[in-house]
């Protein structure tokens, strides 16, 4: 492997814009993880306009770090009250919030900090020799590949998000129908803009993701009923002791390998990932009813498997062009605004951009465990601004900051549109996830097919005959119809037993 | 490498037989996780290949997953509305059906080419019939579903809370931004939020004053404004 890209990944780092990017979206990241509502994907949205104005490797840099800055942060507000400030730290809820009522709040807080910070490393660096290889694999990836690999990419995000599958996989059809809007690419036919210019171009990614992810979730908590907001309880000592160390250290080295692995896959990610986790080390226990009392490992091994999770789950978004998750959907929404086309010649054509990303998170890391152990009392702080103060802040942001992209007043009206229905969709049970997924993936899906089709002069069966296409489609279709054989299967065994 | 070995080894219903044995004890608080233990544990022996591998621990996880699940969904849904009726789920199902028919309309007019020579209409009109026919599943099922919310009182303040950035965008270029952002900042504060008068006022005004500062004032943003 050849080092010096690396090393001069760091270089781009320590360059002070960099470095204060990075720390700015560790702290942004850290303070969303903390106050419940906004998620990581709505804040990386809402922030999209932000990013216009600088480099492409110190935005990614920046939304790299609110992301797995939100991990540390959702942490805290599961532990001390009962919420999970993130989606990822929900099951953190049982034994954290169980410890802070034994007044060990600041131990949980500090072995997750700490799992947090383990996990998010080992994962940088398992990152560091996993993606070259991916990427140099994936490069003479022709039109039928791409084809193959965002069909299962947007397959398997839709069947693993959480909630109905059916209707995530209508939430992407609906997204990959968005994305066909305005003028098409081959032949230049304008599709579906009843004649309005400002769809002649077609639907900018930005109104999508700020209005399903930003206002969508601001408007879908607004029914939320008041809950009784208890006092945070104190936290005196962050400082684990040996002792509690020495038992979660198999959680965490487990939580380490288990959320590397699953960030990985489509539709893994931080969440799935931190469940999982702490199902293992709930078997693995030899007294399993500790947990939901109060047990150190089931706050250690989902805290350290979402942070490495939330790391890995960029392997597939740098070196395939494929996002794993909605989060990454967002961020490579932004790398294509900046004129950057993430793919395998991402990591051989822009190192710059690929190391310095990676490499910032070792950074991030860094100052996320010092904002987490000595400074945690500041965002516990936070948790005293009231939710109702933020979201109209939050909606002003979203209209102002959409504005400025193409100081268009037609935007502020499609963000509006796109925030009813993301409303809508929450409401209905659709996870808006897959559908930005799919609209992001839309264009090079349709490109690709249709590319396939000319190299194949027509003839389909040309997807099956290329091996790689050709596996990728066998597994879109097992994928497709496991859940359909298991519910048949499932179904038989209920009619042999006699009830 | 360690990677493979460790989905298996770590995965949720990696480990097969020696671990059903102890199913029972497993299956401590949650009485819902008792029940479907046995059906979940025979779905994750399926035979399956290299890909369908790697999604197993999310797709069908083993008991404990599950259970986790389930707990972290109760969680969630702790402060929400109920689940919608039937009615609300049909009405669901056939606006997707609808949404479908008319893309396919609309894509059927763009002409489809041929497989050969491919017209700007096929991929919509193959997105379209995906549409329709998934509808038509949601359909079949609506009455068994439980996934969507019940509309209630409270969904009173989010038309609220829309009808603010609607009055906002549609008054704009005639006002510029800072009143109605004022109006919307005041009307979340005070009647979706809860918030006392005088705090509402003051937040509103300061809110916009910052607005302009930043946007306005050092940012240079060309958004119509009054001052």
């Amino acid at each position: 492997m050849d080092l010096a890209p690396v090393l001069d990944g760091f270089g781009v780092v320590f360059q002070p814009t960099n470095l204060l990017y990075c720390l700015i979206g560790v702290v942004v990241g850290m303070l969303i993880g903390v106050l419940p509502g906004l998620g990581p994907a709505a804040t990386i949205a809402i922030l999209l306009p932000v990013t216009f104005g600088i480099e492409p490797v110190t935005a990614i840099i920046m939304l790299a770090g609110i992301f797995y800055g939100a991990q540390y942060g959702g942490t805290i507000t599961s532990v001390l009250l009962r919420l999970p400030g993130e989606a990822s730290s929900v099951v953190t809820v049982f034994d954290g919030h169980a410890l802070a009522r034994q007044g060990k709040a600041g131990t949980a807080l500090g072995v997750a900090a700490i799992g947090s910070f383990v996990g998010g490393t080992v994962s940088i660096i398992a990152l560091s020799l996993v993606a070259p290889l991916v990427a140099s694999f994936a490069l003479d990836f022709g039109p039928p590949e791409y084809t193959a690999l965002a069909l299962l990419g947007i397959l398997l995000v839709s069947t693993v998000s959480s909630g109905h599958r059916l209707k995530a996989i209508i939430a992407a059809c609906v997204g990959l129908l968005l994305a066909t809007v305005g003028r098409d690419g081959f032949t230049s036919v304008e599709r579906f803009t009843f004649d309005n210019l400002s769809l002649a171009d077609g639907i900018d990614f930005v109104p999508i993701a700020m209005g399903l992810f930003g206002l969508g979730e601001i408007l879908y908590n607004l029914e939320e009923r008041h809950r009784a907001l208890q006092a945070p309880a104190t936290v005196a000592n962050v400082w684990p002791s040996t002792q509690d160390l020495r038992k979660s250290s198999g959680a965490i080295g487990r939580g380490s390998v288990l959320g590397f692995v699953l960030g990985i896959l489509p539709g893994g990610g931080a969440t799935l990932s931190s469940l999982v986790a702490y199902a293992v080390e709930k078997r693995r226990a030899k007294d399993p009813s500790r947990f939901g009392r109060g047990a150190i490992e089931g706050v250690a091994a989902p805290e350290t498997a979402n942070n490495a999770a939330a790391t890995s789950s960029f392997i597939p978004l740098l070196t395939l062009g494929i996002p794993a998750n909605a989060t990454m959907a967002v961020i490579f929404g932004a790398l294509l605004i900046q004129g950057v086309s993430p793919g395998p010649q991402l990591v051989s054509e822009e190192p710059e951009l690929f190391w310095g990303v990676v490499n910032s998170m070792y950074l991030g890391n860094i100052l996320l465990l010092i904002m987490s152990i000595p400074l945690v009392g500041l965002f516990v702080r936070i948790l005293r601004v009231r939710p109702t103060v933020l979201a109209p802040i939050t909606v002003l942001i979203t209209l102002v900051g959409v504005y400025t992209v193409n100081n268009d007043v037609f935007d502020i009206v499609l963000v509006i549109v796109f925030g009813a229905l993301g409303y809508l969709m929450k409401k209905l049970g659709f996870d808006p996830g897959p559908l930005v997924l799919a609209f992001v993936l839309g264009s090079l899906l349709e490109e690709s097919l249709r590319r396939s089709l000319l190299i194949f002069d027509g003839d389909a069966t040309g997807f099956l005959t290329r091996p790689i296409s050709g596996t990728l489609l066998v597994a879109f279709v097992v994928v497709a119809l496991l859940p359909g054989v298991r519910a048949l299967l499932r179904r038989r065994d209920k009619e042999k037993e006699p009830v | 490498m360690t990677v493979p070995n460790g989905t298996r080894g770590n995965g949720t219903d990696g480990q097969p037989a020696d671990r059903h044995a102890d199913g029972e004890r497993e299956t401590p608080a949650g009485e819902a996780a008792g029940r479907s233990a046995d059906p979940e544990s025979r779905a994750g022996d399926l035979p399956g290949e290299a890909q369908a591998d790697a999604t197993r621990p999310g797709a069908h996880g083993g008991l404990d997953l599950d259970e986790a699940v389930r707990e972290v969904e109760a969680l969630e849904h702790e402060y929400r509305p109920p689940a919608a009726g039937a009615p609300s789920n049909v009405l669901t199902a056939a606006v997707v059906v609808v949404l479908g028919v008319a893309a396919l309309v609309g894509a059927s007019s763009l002409g489809s080419g041929s497989a050969r020579q491919p017209g700007p209409g096929m991929w919509p009109m193959a997105i379209s019939v995906a549409l329709v026919v998934l509808g038509i599943v949601l359909l079949l099922g609506a009455r068994r579903s439980s996934d969507a919310e019940k509309f209630s009182g409270a969904s009173l303040l989010v038309l609220a809370g829309l009808a603010t950035m609607v009055v906002f965008v549609a008054v704009i270029e005639v006002v510029g931004f800072e009143l109605p952002a004022g109006l919307l900042c005041f009307v979340w504060l005070r009647f979706l939020g809860r918030e006392g008068w005088r705090m509402s006022i003051v937040t509103s005004v300061g809110v916009v004053v910052g607005f302009y500062l930043v946007f306005v004032a050092a940012l240079g943003v060309p958004i119509p404004h009054l001052f």
